[in-house]
């Protein structure tokens, strides 16, 4: 299978991104398309590993070597089989995914990873221009119906898995459109939201109905939820972001992530916005807290939008280009990481520690920071952090954005409401099925796994598709993740 | 009293898988006259055959040895009138000798049965005569078991006619005395005793638990002087067990064999379904009285007597009897004439081959038959003298007689038999017998007028239709097939990894690396039946064979149809359809399905059942098929095709094995199997072991519809690289056939007509009930599911086809995982997490994360991959200190790696195992690829990259006498765990210049290890090897590397006997850098099944103290390595976990070369990613040591021998809730024997007798001393006999020992010796020594040759002409590496098998020469046998072709024939036979050389193509001369 020399015969290409300048001045999906051939190259350096690692570390458990091994030959519509077999969007994963599945191929242990992700994009997009993703309505209905709150990566995949299980779905979103993070949290250079719509709108095609503005336990009792659907599935997400409560925090320029990332896709959504609440950083000195893909997603939108500086704070320190030894593959390296956001711009600083936001009539104009030293474990303890004795320094900002991360999904009203119990992290708990402690009601996705990825959403999504079919029918033909 | 009853009712011993081979013998007065000087003659050969027999725990207790003579009636009249007995004239009375229970009260009993049968049957009994027996002659536990032996005279009585009449009576008394031993009310054991050796008015047999020597002593009547007799057969027997039988000594009544019948089960199953249709006028109503025909539970020889006594006495002769039991290899036989192949087919029709290594020496009484089989591994060699004596025997020199009686000297040949007719005093040669036999009937006139071949059927018309394989149609062809697919389990896997390739390529896939999967027994996935079967293969006892150099003797054909009465000749015999394969297209089938020409008619039966209906619809189908297939043979048809076309949601498939085994049990039962034939028609086969397993269970045909559609399916979907679909689905049938001979020569076996039938596999799952009903006979050790989870498995498959599925949520086919690791498919042992979590632990020396690794290994309670993963450490003594066990250093000392060769992966990956092992004092293995010498010096450091353990496997690569010393162990290598039973292949793309160099072949050719090691066909031959190894390196430890399945055990204990210090049984899923897939798979068993045989069964025969056993096989954890221990091994193997430690990440593409961390590869660039280190490999065997250690301490054992075999700490799981594995019992297998004394011991405590004190060389050394010493010239002269064997080894290993790899200069040791030269000759010889031998020798001479000189002439005073006559034995210059050979005389069988650099010469030689040849040169002035050059892939060979047919004779599958014109072809051709004249005075070199012009262009050259391309290359290079000859 594949090509056993392909390896050596040809290295890791990956598709062009568009030169900075031009990139930044849009907010177009930054990669130049890739021509079919470069990704049958890339496909045919999969080694076809008897034990593919890349399978294990994709959380989908995509089949990865079976699609590269079909793209070489040029088969699109196989490799595109065996792609959607595990995963329903493709198109997000081959977008926004970190790749797991790379890190962990065995061709990177000593040497560069298959191209792994760029070709799940390549085979996506073939299938959509083919015609070959098309609507797959069952063939019969249950007559089960299954209520998905939230309509990001994991309820959108338990809603396809369970429709085309035969049952009837419908989808609760309090926000006013359909995708969750994928709509309003990920930057348009990173996923178009024609993409994300095209789905949607094959989501409804197969007959699942998506009701938006619709927060459940405020504006639909979770009484009439539970009454009115044989199943639920609660994929509402991990939205409680993590805040930084030092003094100045009340101030006016300082703003959660989500707020401004949302409200850049909205307006490139073409949406009308009253300007004064508009956060840009047009013009200004911006600093970003927090060094993860969130972060790097509002660097890469305030360089966009015109920022004069853009300063982005880590508080752990700067990882480690190669991977250390004690963090060997296939384990998820832990090493520096350059999003192409950081290729545009923006200064970037490690082991520092916020103490205080100050400014003047209510609108941040410094930040008091200080530089931190981080202890080697003692044993399995966690690592001692220590600030720097004179180390303090003051930057000069008009926009502060955090993106440290989020904590667990909204525990007051719908959960609450519910009565759903809640595990250490204050996740929703679930058993091995996906079900909650209140029988009948599942839960997948960030909001029962914490704050992850899309691939791990849509996963999780599949599997609560799984246990709520089992549910209903007694058994379950929906395949495991 | 007898241990081995016990542990076959408890144990995993089972008493069919006993072996035994052996010397055979004969002297013969050839115009027939008595005397006793014949029989003291015979006694002789006995003796100095004595060394091929062997002795058991009790050194004096013999295997079993025993002497076939003519009634000696003189003898007999005086002691019949001096006990009272008037004896009729000769010939008119029969006399039984009978073996009794000792005890006179049970001897009473036998005694009365014996008179009364006699009376009933209308004889006269006469009287009975102890036979004087001395049994102080005998050993210690073969006294304890020794018979009172009787002598039993039986009169005519008044209703006998002649001779031959009385000689059928006296038949049909035996077979009523064995039959009625029970009604008799003889207890167990005293019908253990009661035994009748003979029985007849022609011929007695005096035969016993004895060693040769003994038996003169033991039976006084063999010394009386008027005892005399023309002939005298003798036999002296090697047995696997040790307490053996009285009854097991050879002769049998008719004839005594060396070699093994590997068809067994299926002859005997044959036999039993032919018995309910003989008629024989001869016998009229007797005949009712004779079956059973087999005496149940015997061995194979007395098995083939059986078969024998039978067709003599209805009616056939011996000669003709002797080849319709053993044919000729006739099917590929270009060259054979019309009339004897016509005899041969016509035969085919009648009996299927026993096949297996035979040689046979029969005798009535009035003629001897010798007879050799087709592959004529057997030597066999006589002499004749002037004086009409014939002296026979496996090997030569056994009768000292002068050179000048000498009228001439032979061998037999395979395929051919001879028959000394004492009446008409003379020899009938093949030729003559052959055509006496072939035109006694018109056999070529019948089977023209009455063989139905399938070739010549009528086109079917309308086969489109018919080969869409579903019933309900769909409207969707694709979507039907899918469900066809998926209803009979295909995945997308097998369709990529096995499918495509065959329909590709015509020939199976290749894998690598070993089966790390459960049993299917206890696997989670959904099985097929097939997967719960495992194939048998060849070890020791017989040959594997080489179906593809050595196609020649192989047969796919066979006829199917109704036999008819065994005892006659007519033409409807061969009224049969003829198959040339037994794998058929639709189109065939279809033929098959409409044929209707005379009683050649066929009857479809649906083998389908209703998958609706509820439990047990399984079991009623298979009642329905059976009760249908017994009506279609009342209503005449004799062809029964099996189908499973129609499955759809109402319809489910019975397992197509087990339909076809279901109805051959049931008509074998019934006694009408042999009226019909029976073809299947299924959709679920689709492999080689699918079709292997089919025809072993009596299938005649097999047509894989399923399979077929897939294939031209695939063709047409473009995914088979172009391949059309006509050319796809030949391909395929064409790979499978391939698959299935493969799997055929595996157990030795040539011919599918053999195979049918003849279940050569163990079931592993199956329940008893489920086996004993259908698959009868199977072995079945640890039991499992039944009939019920059959039928749920082939539901499951149903519903995934016919249940409704979501649409792309599940792919069109089940992904598989069986070869490649997937998430949801099958387990594998070695996941990502094992092996990242190992090399983590190995990396980072973190015992903390070994632990983690460990723990993930040993907690299967979820997934119970293995048996071992079954059971529980049982805590039942006190636990003792961790401190007070012994040290993981003193541990480590017992691990051994795998042997790996240097080639199948790379230096650098080699060497650091090398270092590693070195470093612990513990072993590593050279694998079969040879070492570099620069090794052997260690490194500046004090590391040292010599592996302590070399091997010695088939191929023989690099084994040279500095190679052999410079170890503590070798390594016999018989089995392979990833594919026992076959030969090694190395791809051409692994072997670059510095690995063919190594190993002495040709950079870039493939390598090809023979399937068996050409010096060991049996036992007694492996016994040979091990002494040769012994001799010359008397301090290194000789292994035996075995691999685990039914019997291993009982060869284990033949290995001991054989005198290896060490066995090592292998797990069946070991790693390879190359094997068919279905190998890897399908063959072999797990260690804990092999190592608790082989404890059980060498404690029961007291050898255990005596051997050290070791266990390998995906042993990765200090609990894996416990168990090994508790189960009976003492030291331990690891292959795949040092590999994974040094960075392998299972790629499993160990045969492409791409290993991309630097391990299985030889490129130049991947080597240099390898990154393992020698402390990676110390942590590792550390850790595995540490956590022994933690086990030991919890257990109460302070060292590991106290642990060894004790399986009672060991228990099954209790929470088996498997719903398959529930069933499993491993009682069997947890069974602990005891040791039969206090003094005998359940480890090994007590070294071998390897009996070389006796060895000649102790002389020569002494004499060589100024040579060795001083490197002086020193001359020596001395007889020699061929009790003298493995000649020159030992003083070889002192030169290399010495002198290393340069040894001395050429001819400082001298000797000349005369007389025949005993096995081994020269083996091994080292440089600067130079040996001549007037005389001849025995089969191996020089093998292993690694320099010197060897000349061989005939007596300067021998009457025979020496260029007509045989000087030196079969398998020559084996594996030679060096030297040149000089040989006066012809040569046997496979001449220069493996040469790698010798130069030899000699006037003629026998099948199969210069095979696997790959270097060196060969000139043969005379003669050559068939299948010359067959695999040679290097060196050359000179032939002068006098005859000019050569060609006929030759192999041009890798080489080819061309005129000496080259200059300095012609030069050394030239000067070789030369040297030839002036050290032998050879006739044919002074007539060659005298008309040199004339002579040279009847020379042909043997040129291999690659070799040609490859010196091609180094001659472009600017080199003058090929590296690999520069070495040799």
């Amino acid at each position: 299978m594949g090509k056993p020399t392909g390896f050596m015969d040809a290295g890791r290409q990956t598709p062009e991104r568009r030169p900075v300048l031009e990139r930044t001045e849009d907010y177009q999906e930054l990669y130049v398309p890739w021509l079919d051939v470069q990704a049958q190259e890339q496909g045919s350096r999969c080694m076809d590993c008897a034990v593919p690692f890349c399978h294990m570390g994709c959380p989908l458990g995509n089949v990865i070597p079976e699609f590269n091994h079909q793209v070489y030959l040029g088969n699109w519509e196989q490799a595109l089989e065996v792609l959607l077999a595990t995963n329903n969007f493709p198109e997000f994963t081959g977008r926004v995914c970190p790749a797991p599945c790379e890190a962990s191929c065995v061709l990177s242990i000593n040497g560069d990873p298959v191209t792994i992700e760029y070709i799940e994009k390549q085979i996506a997009e073939r299938g959509f221009a083919e015609g070959w993703i098309k609507p797959e309505p069952p063939e019969a209905r249950t007559g089960k119906r299954v209520a998905v709150v939230g309509s990001g990566p994991a309820g959108l995949a338990a809603a396809q898995q369970l429709n085309r299980a035969g049952h009837s779905v419908t989808v609760f979103e309090r926000a006013d459109r359909i995708g969750g993070i994928l709509a309003l949290g990920i930057p348009d250079f990173k996923l178009d939201k024609q993409v994300v719509r095209r789905r949607i709108d094959l989501l409804a095609a197969e007959g699942v109905t998506f009701k938006t503005g619709v927060d459940v336990g405020v504006s639909y009792p979770v009484e009439m939820l539970l009454a009115d659907f044989d199943a639920v599935c609660l994929t509402c997400g991990s939205t409680q972001a993590r805040d930084l409560p030092v003094p100045g925090r009340e101030l006016g320029g300082i703003h959660l992530a989500m707020e401004y990332l949302t409200q850049q896709n909205r307006i490139l959504d073409g949406e009308e916005l009253d300007p004064s609440e508009r956060i840009t950083a047009e013009g200004k000195r911006v600093v970003i807290l927090g060094g993860g893909d969130t972060g790097a997603d509002c660097l890469g939108t305030a360089l966009r939008q015109g920022a004069n500086v853009v300063f982005q704070y880590e508080l752990l320190p700067e990882p480690p280009v190669e991977r250390q030894p004690h963090n060997p593959w296939p384990q998820w390296p832990a090493v520096l990481r350059l999003s192409p956001a950081h290729e545009e711009g923006g200064v970037r600083g490690y082991n520092v520690l916020t103490k205080a936001f100050m400014g003047s009539n209510g609108t941040v104009e410094r930040l008091h920071a200080v530089r931190v030293q981080w202890d080697q474990p003692s044993n399995n303890g966690r690592p001692g952090m220590r600030e720097v004795a004179d180390s303090d320094f003051i930057v000069e900002t008009d926009l502060v954005l955090l993106a440290m991360g989020f904590l667990h999904p909204q525990h007051d009203g719908m959960l609450a409401q519910i009565g759903v119990k809640l595990d250490g992290r204050g996740n929703v708990k679930t058993d091995g099925n996906k079900m909650t402690s209140v029988p009948g009601v599942f839960a997948g996705g960030d909001a029962a796994r914490g704050q992850s990825l899309v691939v791990w959403a849509i996963a999780e999504g599949r599997e609560a598709a799984r246990g709520v079919d089992s549910y209903l029918m007694g058994k379950s033909n929906l395949p495991r993740s | 009293m007898n241990p081995f009853k016990e542990l076959a009712r408890q144990g995993l011993y089972s008493p069919e898988q006993e072996h035994d081979s052996c010397g055979v013998g004969v002297v013969a007065n050839i115009r027939g006259e008595k005397s006793h000087q014949i029989i003291g003659e015979s006694l002789q050969v006995l003796v100095n055959l004595g060394h091929r027999g062997a002795a058991g725990c009790d050194p004096e207790t013999g295997d079993g040895a025993g002497i076939l003579i003519q009634m000696p009636h003189r003898f007999f009249r005086a002691e019949g009138s001096r006990l009272g007995i008037d004896l009729p004239a000769d010939g008119d009375y029969g006399v039984g000798m009978v073996f009794l229970p000792p005890q006179p009260e049970s001897q009473e009993k036998c005694r009365g049965l014996v008179e009364r049968v006699i009376e009933q049957e209308g004889l006269e009994f006469l009287g009975w005569r102890e036979v004087p027996v001395d049994p102080s002659k005998l050993g210690r536990d073969s006294r304890r078991v020794c018979p009172s032996i009787w002598q039993v005279f039986i009169g005519p009585g008044s209703r006998i006619d002649g001779r031959d009449q009385l000689e059928r009576k006296l038949y049909v008394v035996r077979k009523v005395i064995e039959h009625g031993a029970e009604d008799w009310g003889l207890t167990d054991e005293e019908a253990d005793y009661f035994y009748i050796c003979s029985l007849s008015c022609n011929t007695i047999v005096y035969k016993g638990l004895l060693l040769a020597h003994q038996i003169l002593g033991f039976y006084r009547d063999l010394a009386d002087e008027t005892l005399v007799s023309a002939f005298g057969l003798v036999h002296s027997r090697f047995s696997t067990n040790t307490l053996g039988h009285w009854k097991l000594a050879h002769p049998y009544r008719y004839l005594a064999h060396n070699g093994e019948i590997n068809t067994l089960r299926g002859n005997l199953n044959w036999m039993h379904a032919r018995e309910a249709q003989f008629q024989s006028t001869l016998f009229g109503e007797d005949m009712r009285k004779i079956p059973p025909i087999m005496t149940a539970g015997a061995s194979d020889t007395a098995s083939i007597d059986n078969a024998l006594e039978l067709l003599l006495m209805t009616g056939r002769d011996l000669d003709h009897a002797m080849l319709m039991l053993i044919p000729e290899a006739w099917e590929q036989h270009t060259t054979m004439i019309q009339e004897k192949k016509d005899f041969f087919e016509y035969h085919s029709c009648l009996m299927e081959p026993w096949d297996g290594p035979a040689m046979i020496v029969s005798s009535n009484g009035r003629s001897i038959c010798a007879l050799l089989d087709r592959n004529g591994f057997r030597p066999f060699r006589y002499t004749i003298t002037k004086d009409d004596k014939l002296v026979m025997s496996s090997e030569t020199g056994v009768l000292n007689i002068p050179p000048s009686q000498i009228k001439e000297k032979g061998r037999l040949q395979p395929g051919r038999m001879f028959l000394v007719n004492l009446e008409e005093g003379r020899i009938i040669g093949d030729e003559e017998l052959k055509h006496k036999l072939a035109s006694r009937q018109p056999y070529g006139q019948w089977l023209n007028d009455y063989k139905v071949a399938l070739d010549d059927l009528p086109e079917p018309a309308g086969l489109a239709a018919a080969s869409s394989p579903g019933a309900g149609a769909n409207s969707d062809g694709r979507s039907d097939l899918r469900q066809q697919k998926q209803a009979f389990g295909y995945t997308m896997e097998e369709l990529r990894m096995l499918t495509a390739p065959m329909a590709r390529h015509g020939a199976e896939a290749v894998g690598s690396m070993g089966n790390d999967t459960p049993l299917a027994v206890l696997s989670d996935q959904n099985q097929l039946l097939f997967n719960y079967f495992k194939q048998f293969f060849a070890q020791v006892t017989n040959p594997p064979l080489d179906a593809i150099r050595e196609e020649l003797v192989t047969s796919l054909q066979s006829f199917i149809g109704c036999d008819q009465n065994l005892f006659e000749e007519t033409a409807k015999h061969c009224h049969q359809l003829q198959l040339m394969s037994p794998i058929i297209s639709d189109r065939d089938l279809q033929k098959i399905r409409k044929v209707n020409v005379g009683e050649v008619r066929s009857i479809t039966l649906s083998s389908l059942f209703d998958a609706l209906h509820g439990p047990n619809s399984l079991k009623s189908a298979l009642d329905r098929l059976r009760a249908e297939a017994s009506r279609a043979i009342r209503d005449g048809y004799s062809i029964i095709i099996l189908s499973d076309r129609g499955v759809d949601r109402q319809h489910a498939p019975i397992p197509s094995l087990l339909a076809t085994a279901a109805v051959h049990h049931h008509l074998i039962r019934e006694g009408t199997r042999t009226k019909v034939g029976l073809v299947v028609e299924s959709g679920e086969p689709r492999e080689v072991h699918h079709f292997s397993l089919l025809i072993g269970y009596g299938a005649g045909a097999v047509n894989p519809y399923l399979a077929l559609a897939t294939v031209r399916e695939m063709a047409a979907a473009e995914e088979l690289n172009g391949t059309k679909p006509d050319y796809a689905e030949k391909n395929y049938i064409k790979a499978n056939q391939k698959g299935v001979l493969k799997v055929m020569s595996k157990m030795g076996i040539s011919t599918v007509r053999s195979y049918r039938g003849a279940q050569i596999f163990e079931a592993i799952g199956l329940n008893q009930e489920l086996v004993d009903e259908y698959f009868s006979w199977t072995p079945s050790r640890i039991q499992g599911i039944g009939l019920d989870a059959v039928e749920e498995e082939v539901l499951q498959r149903h519903r995934s086809a016919f249940e409704s599925q979501h649409p792309s949520s599940q792919r069109e086919l089940m992904t598989g995982g069986f070869y490649q690791w997937r998430r949801h498919g099958e387990f594998h042992q070695w996941n990502p997490e094992v092996i990242a979590k190992l090399q983590d632990a190995t990396r980072s020396n973190n015992w903390e994360t070994y632990k983690e690794f460990a723990s993930l290994v040993n907690d299967q309670s979820q997934k119970m991959a293995t048996l071992r993963g079954l059971l529980e450490l049982k805590k039942t003594q006190a636990a003792v200190p961790l401190e007070e066990v012994e040290p993981a250093s003193e541990i480590v000392k017992r691990f051994a790696t795998g042997a790996v060769s240097l080639g199948s992966i790379s230096r650098e990956s080699h060497e650091t195992i090398a270092i590693a092992m070195n470093r612990m004092g513990a072993r590593s293995n050279t694998g079969e690829g040879g070492e570099d010498f620069h090794r052997y010096t260690p490194d500046a450091n004090g590391d040292s990259r010599s592996s302590a353990m070399k091997q010695v496997a088939s191929g023989r690569f690099g084994v040279t006498a500095n190679y052999l010393v410079n170890a503590t162990d070798l390594q016999i290598k018989m089995a392979q765990g990833s594919k026992p039973g076959e030969g090694g292949q190395l791809s051409g793309n692994k072997i670059d210049e510095y690995i063919g160099w190594v190993r002495r072949t040709t950079p870039g050719v493939e390598l090809i290890s023979p399937p068996p090691h050409h010096d060991i066909y049996s036992i007694e031959d492996l016994a040979q090897l091990i002494h040769d190894l012994k001799n010359i390196n008397p301090e290194a430890r000789i292994h035996v590397k075995l691999v685990a399945e039914v019997g291993v055990g009982t060869v284990a204990a033949g290995v001991a006997k054989g005198h290896a210090d060490v066995v090592l049984i292998s797990g069946h899923d070991g790693g390879t850098g190359n094997s068919p897939e279905s190998s890897i798979k399908h063959a072999g068993l797990p260690w804990e099944l092999g190592i608790a045989e082989t404890q059980q069964v060498l404690v029961a025969n007291g050898l255990r103290g005596r051997i050290v056993v070791q266990a390998d096989g995906q042993l990765k954890t200090g609990r894996d390595t416990v168990i090994a221990a508790l189960l009976g091994a003492e030291e331990f193997g690891y292959a795949t976990a040092p590999l994974i430690v040094n960075g392998c990440i299972m790629l499993r593409k160990c045969h492409l070369g791409t290993c991309m961390v630097g391990i299985a590869t030889q490129d130049p660039e991947l080597r240099k990613r390898f990154t393992g280190q020698p402390e990676y490999l110390v942590s590792y065997f550390n850790f595995v040591a540490e956590e022994m250690r933690e086990i030991m301490a919890e257990l109460g054992f302070r060292t590991v021998n106290e642990m060894v075999g004790r399986a009672d700490l060991l228990d099954a799981r209790e929470a088996v809730y498997h719903w398959k594995a529930k069933g499993v019992d491993l009682a069997r297998l947890l069974y602990r024997q005891q040791p039969r004394s206090p003094d005998e011991a359940a480890h090994c405590c007590e070294e071998q007798d390897h009996g070389l004190d006796r060895a000649l060389d102790h002389q020569l050394i002494e004499l060589a001393e100024p040579a060795l010493n001083n490197k002086e010239r020193v001359k020596i002269e001395l007889p020699i006999c061929n009790a003298n064997r493995t000649v020159g080894a030992m003083l070889s290993g002192k030169v290399a020992k010495r002198y290393g790899e340069e040894g001395l200069p050429p001819e400082t040791i001298r000797i000349n010796f005369t007389g025949s030269a005993g096995q081994s000759f020269c083996a091994f010889l080292a440089k600067g020594i130079d040996v001549h031998l007037e005389g001849d020798t025995n089969d191996y001479l020089g093998k292993g040759m690694t320099g010197g000189r060897i000349v061989v002439c005939a007596p300067s005073d021998a009457s025979f002409v020496p260029e007509e006559n045989i000087l030196i034995g079969n398998v020559v210059l084996y594996g030679a590496t060096g030297g040149q050979v000089y040989i006066r005389g012809l040569a046997g069988e496979r001449f220069c098998v493996r040469n790698s650099g010798v130069h030899a010469i000699v006037e003629g030689v026998g099948d199969h020469a210069c095979e696997y040849m790959t270097g060196g040169v060969v000139v043969v002035l005379g003669r050559t046998g068939r299948n010359f050059a067959a695999g040679m892939s290097g060196g050359i060979a000179f032939v002068n072709d006098e005859d000019g047919d050569f060609e006929i004779r030759f192999n041009p599958g890798l080489a080819d024939l061309e005129p000496v014109t080259d200059p300095e072809d012609v030069a050394t051709l030239k000067r070789m036979i030369e040297e030839h004249l002036k050290l032998t005075g050879s006739g044919p070199a002074r007539r060659i050389l005298a008309n040199w012009d004339e002579a040279l262009p009847r020379f042909k050259k043997v040129m291999p193509r690659d070799y040609r391309r490859v010196l091609d290359e180094a001659r472009a290079k600017g080199k003058t001369e090929l590296q690999a000859t520069h070495h040799g």
